[in-house]
């Protein structure tokens, strides 16, 4: 049973310009993506800056609204509704985010922190807040004396760690985890990921795993979306990305990322140029500028996304 | 034949700075060489003061709360650049050493051409006419693959992605064909297959103009893809130094080793397993221990680690250096 179901989700923001600050185009950030995430299930996203990504993820929990699109969480259309009846669903999903610097606000202990959505939703009764709080200091490795502290006083990991208390707070089956270990160092990314992991198991959590790091990807996750400007490429189980990528995206991704062996006299995979600019993509498929396989459909029509075999899908014109 | 020597050496440099809790040291006794058209990698964690030692070769540190130790020295062609006044430091940087920066965004001035400031390092180091200086402006967009130079040359730093503005940084660094390219954290900012491209770019440079190369980068693949020799750094020391063969292969510095098994690998067999991780943090450096600075981390600390700090020596076997009481690979 998928936990989550996302139907031909769009997003394009609007871009004003000009002396009456009219809309003079749009940035096609997310171009019609669909897919399902099982209940329990990790799936990652991997993808360059500005393939739309971070916008999925938060289209997603509704922290921004869609241009069309449906997301069915455990049976339920969410996208259309109100605040109201959204509240429960918003309990239920949190998010994750990259920076741990920045998402924590620098005013408020840590206490404040995660107390404040805990309070609001009613998730135990007031005179148990306080041994919450300790309880999910305890879960994500940090002491619970700690908890009168700001955010200043720890260190980037520890931050980390307080981003996923905040998000473990309200008891959610859902987690949205938007590169939770990029700003880290190779050491504690190591550590975060694995209470990410301990608390997934411990928890039976399902999450969305965004990362531009396919070592990480392939290291946590279960399947695997590629996208490439706003549009999902590939989708495929993590464990066949060696050898069963399809795509030439995926295929200079996967070529493109160094590998931690210097016997491996390997050449990296260059690919020309850079992504096109999601504000005037090209026509066809997103690809084709940078594709080593074009051919003259590809400048035509944009290549549907095809199962290939089971659970993996490719959107390639020359892919057979 | 002559025996080679290295173009840069660096010994004992200490680097500090002054700060409201007091004197704090970032760089401490640090010695290494530089020799002609070698890959050097100087990695480690944030932290760690390896950005600390590229800018002390460079002497970009702030005058008045940094200070080089009087001991240190940094020779290079007969100059101590430790020491070395403004004007010297004026006529070596961008011309025999010159270097590039993390951030293409922000290392750039956004409000002069591309080509203004290329013509900016050509018109203080070489003696080409207006026309030359052009020509060679060009000249460089295009050995860098910009496409369009001749147009590209014009532009502004906003209308150039991240990628070719670090193209463009790599441009301005090698225009006067410099000895020593000291590259910090070049790829960091930048997406995967533009890494990919950037990192192509800097070895094919290397080649043809056989510039060595300081590459400061806490990311280990790397340095597995382009670097001949390794310095480990670790809280302001050097822990370990080799090959890139011998560092990945046989790392000796417990912290060494466990830095490269944190890494994430590729295949079935480690897949959604829990990683080896190190546990704790790096100690901060107004509170350094007594003893090793990664002994409260290391699983292999014994007693005499918390009260000694242990020297940079060769090892028993292998004879390459390690700064550890019990090194890796004794048998």
């Amino acid at each position: 049973m998928s936990l989550i179901r996302v139907d031909n989700m769009v997003k394009h923001f609007p871009v004003r310009g000009g002396v009456l600050n009219r809309i003079v185009g749009k940035v096609h950030a997310v171009n019609g993506v669909s897919f399902r995430i099982d209940e329990g299930e990790v799936l990652g996203v991997v993808g360059e800056s500005g393939c739309g990504k971070s916008t999925l993820g938060k289209l997603i929990i509704r922290l921004i609204e869609s241009t069309s699109g449906e997301v069915h969480y455990d049976g339920t259309e969410i996208t259309h509704l109100g605040h109201n009846d959204m509240l429960p669903f918003r309990r239920r999903m949190q998010i994750v985010f990259q920076d741990p610097y920045s998402s924590l606000n620098p005013r408020l202990t840590v206490n404040a922190l995660l107390k404040e959505a805990i309070v609001f939703h009613s998730i135990v009764p007031p005179s148990e807040v306080e041994s919450h709080i300790d309880k999910l200091m305890a879960k994500v490795g940090l002491r619970p004396d700690q908890k009168n502290r700001f955010p200043h006083e720890f260190s980037g990991g520890q931050r980390q760690r307080i981003g996923i208390a905040r998000a473990l707070a309200l008891n959610p089956d859902f987690i949205v985890a938007d590169e939770p270990v990029s700003a880290l160092d190779v050491s504690i990314q190591a550590q975060v990921l694995n209470l990410m992991m301990d608390l997934k198991d411990e928890l039976g959590l399902t999450l969305l795993f965004i990362s531009h790091d396919l070592k990480v990807i392939e290291h946590f996750c279960d399947r695997v979306l590629v996208m490439y400007l706003g549009y999902v490429v590939e989708e495929m189980n993590c464990l066949d990305i060696h050898g069963e990528a399809r795509h030439p995206y995926t295929q200079a991704l996967l070529g493109a990322n160094p590998v931690n062996d210097p016997d491996e006299d390997r050449e990296l995979t260059v690919l020309e140029g850079d992504v096109p600019s999601p504000f005037s993509p090209p026509k066809g498929c997103p690809f084709v500028t940078r594709c080593p396989l074009v051919e003259s459909r590809c400048h035509e029509e944009m290549p549907p996304l095809v199962e290939k075999t089971k659970g993996h899908r490719v959107a390639c014109w020359a892919v057979e | 034949m002559t025996t080679p020597t290295p173009i840069l050496r660096v010994e004992n440099l200490t680097t500090s700075f002054r700060t409201d809790d007091g004197v704090v040291t970032a760089v401490d006794d640090v010695s290494f060489n530089v020799w002609p058209g070698e890959s050097l990698a100087i990695v480690g964690e944030s932290g760690c003061g390896k950005t600390v030692t590229s800018k002390s070769v460079m002497r970009l540190l702030p005058e008045y709360t940094s200070m080089i130790a009087p001991e240190s020295k940094i020779l290079f062609g007969g100059v101590d650049l430790a020491h070395a006044d403004e004007r010297t430091m004026r006529s070596i940087r961008g011309a025999k050493i010159a270097m590039i920066f993390q951030e293409p965004m922000t290392s750039l001035n956004p409000v002069f051409t591309v080509g203004w400031q290329l013509d900016e390092a050509l018109r203080y180091h070489t003696s080409l006419s207006r026309k030359g200086r052009r020509e060679r402006a060009i000249e460089m967009l295009r050995l860098v693959e910009i496409p369009n130079p001749e147009q590209r040359v014009d532009e502004y730093p906003h209308q150039l992605s991240g990628g070719m503005r670090q193209r463009v940084m790599i441009a301005i660094a090698l225009c006067c064909e410099p000895d020593i390219l000291v590259a910090d954290e070049p790829t960091t900012a930048l997406d995967v297959t533009i890494q990919a491209q950037i990192l192509h770019l800097m070895e094919d440079l290397k080649k043809k103009l056989n510039t060595a190369v300081m590459l400061i980068t806490h990311d280990l693949g790397v340095v597995a893809q382009v670097c001949d020799r390794v310095i480990v750094m670790y809280a302001g020391r050097v822990i370990e130094k080799g090959t890139v063969r011998e560092i990945f292969h046989s790392p000796q510095h417990p912290y060494t080793k466990a830095l490269l098994d944190s890494i994430p690998k590729a295949g079935r067999r480690e897949h959604g397993k829990r990683l080896p991780t190190i546990e704790g943090i790096v100690p901060s450096l107004d509170d350094l221990p007594e003893g090793c600075r990664f002994e409260a981390r290391c699983p292999l600390a014994e007693k005499r680690c918390a009260d000694e700090e242990p020297d940079i020596v060769p090892h028993a076997f292998t004879e390459r250096p390690v700064r550890c009481h019990f090194p890796l690979n004794q048998t």
